[in-house]
């Protein structure tokens, strides 16, 4: 599990004022590893995920994402990475093939190509009866598998996945987890962040960020061993939660919803 | 470029997809100018009239039955004196009044004038001020009659009111260039500023920054939908203002054309910073009816007569975009006014597009940080 480094962080920063988003972060990430990414609400995460995915810069310190330059090549970055967030992102007033063809147009994959993959990829989740219905007649299920496909079309070398099973029966998050295995045995590189501690298990490694810093990064049974807890979510529970309330009220994330 | 066509091919998808959208696009302008050519009628038809006629003789007669035989009033009696007016008014279905000095005729023709009052009902100022410059041009011709008849040709009622009001030509005009500019703003800001926001608030765009789409290729691929379809409405308007209603542009068309593409790139700007500055639908609808869209139907005047309104009002239509373009666009379409006489409004649209744009670009670098 120790392929080519794919994303590198060194000594990142990140303020917003005087709030410190992110303190300083040092991390690695291999290629066609899935990466759990995991904090409460405000501890930063989406902060990171956001200069990672490059829509924001540092303020200090290094980010390398897929050998591109956080900081200074952005542009680079978007064209190598997949992200698919909370949010539903699709069209829904837009076919599922109508979709999957913008979506694969935008990330520049020539047409014969793109039809062959639209093609595979029906078929591969049984979706042809859909290909021409529009998203807002499908279930939440196949609409959130669907994004994920369309998030990977492009074969991006890393998919950044922001809580992308928030909302959805433990039948389909399943099956949602097989698509993601599925993805990094490709060697695709699986960012997630994720609010269910039983999906934190599923990950070769996860990391947990509080108030801005990350304060462990191991493999799931290597933190139950070192914190001594029968789950990962026993582990986040004793790390992630500051043993006092901050005295001032934490300052929530900054908005990420009000773009442009 | 593939990229980006792609893009506005889903945006129009996103339009072609909801008639809702199409029926504003489409719809709206053609319900308005067929509303306003039709039954906000500015020509007047059946209005009933009644006379107070003090001196009863034969000149006073056929005065009166000249008018009523001109087809545009109804006669709703005879008052017997001036108490009766107000109580007429008040039934509601006369909409004024004639009122004939005593001897009348015999003033006339001894005197060389006479004297006639038309009172008119002014809760109704539009339909009061037609029924006065309808009457005035029926007297007019009269007294050409009656100096025609006379022997030695004498002037006989002595203010000569000139016929200033051409029930043919001007009527259906005037709300024209309001229509459009009223559509114009209402496609391109309100429009686009809902369909960015609503990319927001659906958290599709956040998926578009990501992808390789360049922002400045978003915005422009969300526009330019909107800029085609706006400029297609413009000449749908013209076509069907001329094939109903027989309506001449007098000035130069490539001008007209040329000055709404500016205008439209204004309101594209405008809806755009909007967009940037409402977090949701809600919001950028609000600010798009409450700025843009009241003070645009209130400027072009074809609802309320600008004269009638306090001098504030002159203030507030110096800040507000859609004021210069009326001027142009009415200026071109019935006065037949070339570029000499609307450059300076020209500029000032074309300085606010660049304010707008300016304003857009600053907020939004502000907001990627």
């Amino acid at each position: 599990m120790t392929g080519d480094t794919v994303i590198s962080v060194k000594d990142l920063v990140k303020k917003f004022g005087n709030f410190t988003a992110n303190d300083n972060l040092n991390f690695e990430v291999f290629e066609g590893e899935i990466f759990g990414f995991l904090g409460a609400n405000g501890a930063g995460k989406t902060t990171a995920i956001r200069i990672l995915s490059g829509l924001s810069r540092p303020t200090s310190g290094r980010a390398t994402v897929a050998g591109f330059d956080a900081g200074t090549q952005p542009e680079k970055i978007k064209k190598n990475i997949g992200y698919m967030c909370q949010k539903f992102s699709l069209y829904e007033d837009l076919t599922v093939r109508e979709n999957i063809m913008l979506y694969g147009g935008i990330y520049g994959m020539k047409l014969p190509a793109l039809k062959e993959r639209i093609h595979q990829l029906l078929n591969k989740l049984r979706f042809e009866e859909y290909e021409n219905r529009i998203i807002s007649d499908l279930p939440l299920g196949l609409r959130q598998k669907l994004a994920f496909a369309i998030a990977v079309l492009h074969e991006p070398r890393i998919v950044f996945l922001d809580e992308p099973t928030g909302g959805v029966d433990p039948i389909t998050r399943r099956q949602f987890w097989e698509m993601i295995y599925e993805t990094a045995s490709m060697n695709i590189t699986v960012f997630v962040t994720t609010h269910y501690m039983d999906e934190a298990e599923y990950c070769d490694r996860v990391s947990i960020m509080s108030e801005g810093k990350i304060v462990a990064l191991d493999t799931p049974a290597e933190l139950k061993r070192q914190y001594n807890a029968e789950s990962v979510e026993e582990v986040f529970v004793k790390i992630a939660r500051p043993p006092n309330p901050p005295k001032s009220g934490l300052k929530p994330e900054p908005d990420t919803t009000g773009m442009i | 470029m593939k990229r980006f066509l792609g893009f506005v091919k889903k945006e129009f998808l996103h339009i072609f997809r909801d008639y809702r959208t199409l029926i504003i696009i489409f719809g709206i302008p053609a319900a308005q100018i067929l509303i306003f050519g039709f039954v906000v009628r500015t020509d007047i038809k059946d209005a009933g009239v009644a006379v107070l006629d003090l001196s009863g003789d034969e000149i006073t007669q056929r005065l009166t039955n000249k008018i009523f035989s001109s087809g545009f009033f109804v006669n709703n009696g005879n008052l017997l004196n001036y108490n009766d007016i107000d109580a007429t008014f008040k039934k509601g279905n006369t909409k004024a009044i004639y009122v004939f000095e005593e001897n009348f005729g015999s003033n006339l023709y001894r005197e060389g004038k006479a004297s006639m009052s038309i009172i008119t009902d002014g809760s109704e100022p539009n339909v009061a001020t037609l029924i006065t410059n309808y009457t005035t041009a029926i007297v007019n011709d009269f007294n050409r009659e009656l100096n025609n008849d006379a022997v030695n040709s004498v002037l006989l009622i002595q203010p000569e009111v000139k016929m200033f009001y051409n029930p043919k030509l001007e009527s259906h005009f005037m709300f024209v260039p309001g229509v459009i500019t009223l559509i114009l703003i209402l496609i391109c800001a309100l429009m686009t500023s809902v369909t960015i926001t609503r990319e927001k608030e659906f958290g599709t765009m956040e998926v578009l920054l990501v992808s390789p789409l360049k922002p400045l290729q978003i915005i422009l691929g969300k526009v330019t939908p909107y800029f085609l379809l706006s400029f297609i409405n413009i000449i749908l308007i013209l076509i069907l203002s001329w094939l109903v209603f027989g309506l001449p542009i007098k000035g130069s068309v490539v001008l007209l054309l040329f000055e709404s593409m500016l205008y439209i790139l204004m309101s594209l700007s405008l809806g755009i910073l909007i967009s940037i500055l409402s977090k949701t639908m809600q919001q950028a609808i609000f600010i798009s009816f409450l700025g843009l869209m009241l003070p645009t139907i209130l400027l072009s005047g074809f609802i309320f007569p600008i004269e009638n309104m306090p001098k504030v009002y002159d203030v507030v239509s110096k800040i507000v975009p859609p004021s210069y373009f009326i001027t142009i666009i009415k200026g071109i379409m019935i006065k037949g006014i070339g570029i000499t006489f609307v450059w300076k409004q020209t500029l000032v649209i074309f300085f606010m597009t660049l304010l707008f744009i300016g304003l857009s670009v600053s907020k939004f670098k502000v907001r990627l940080q």
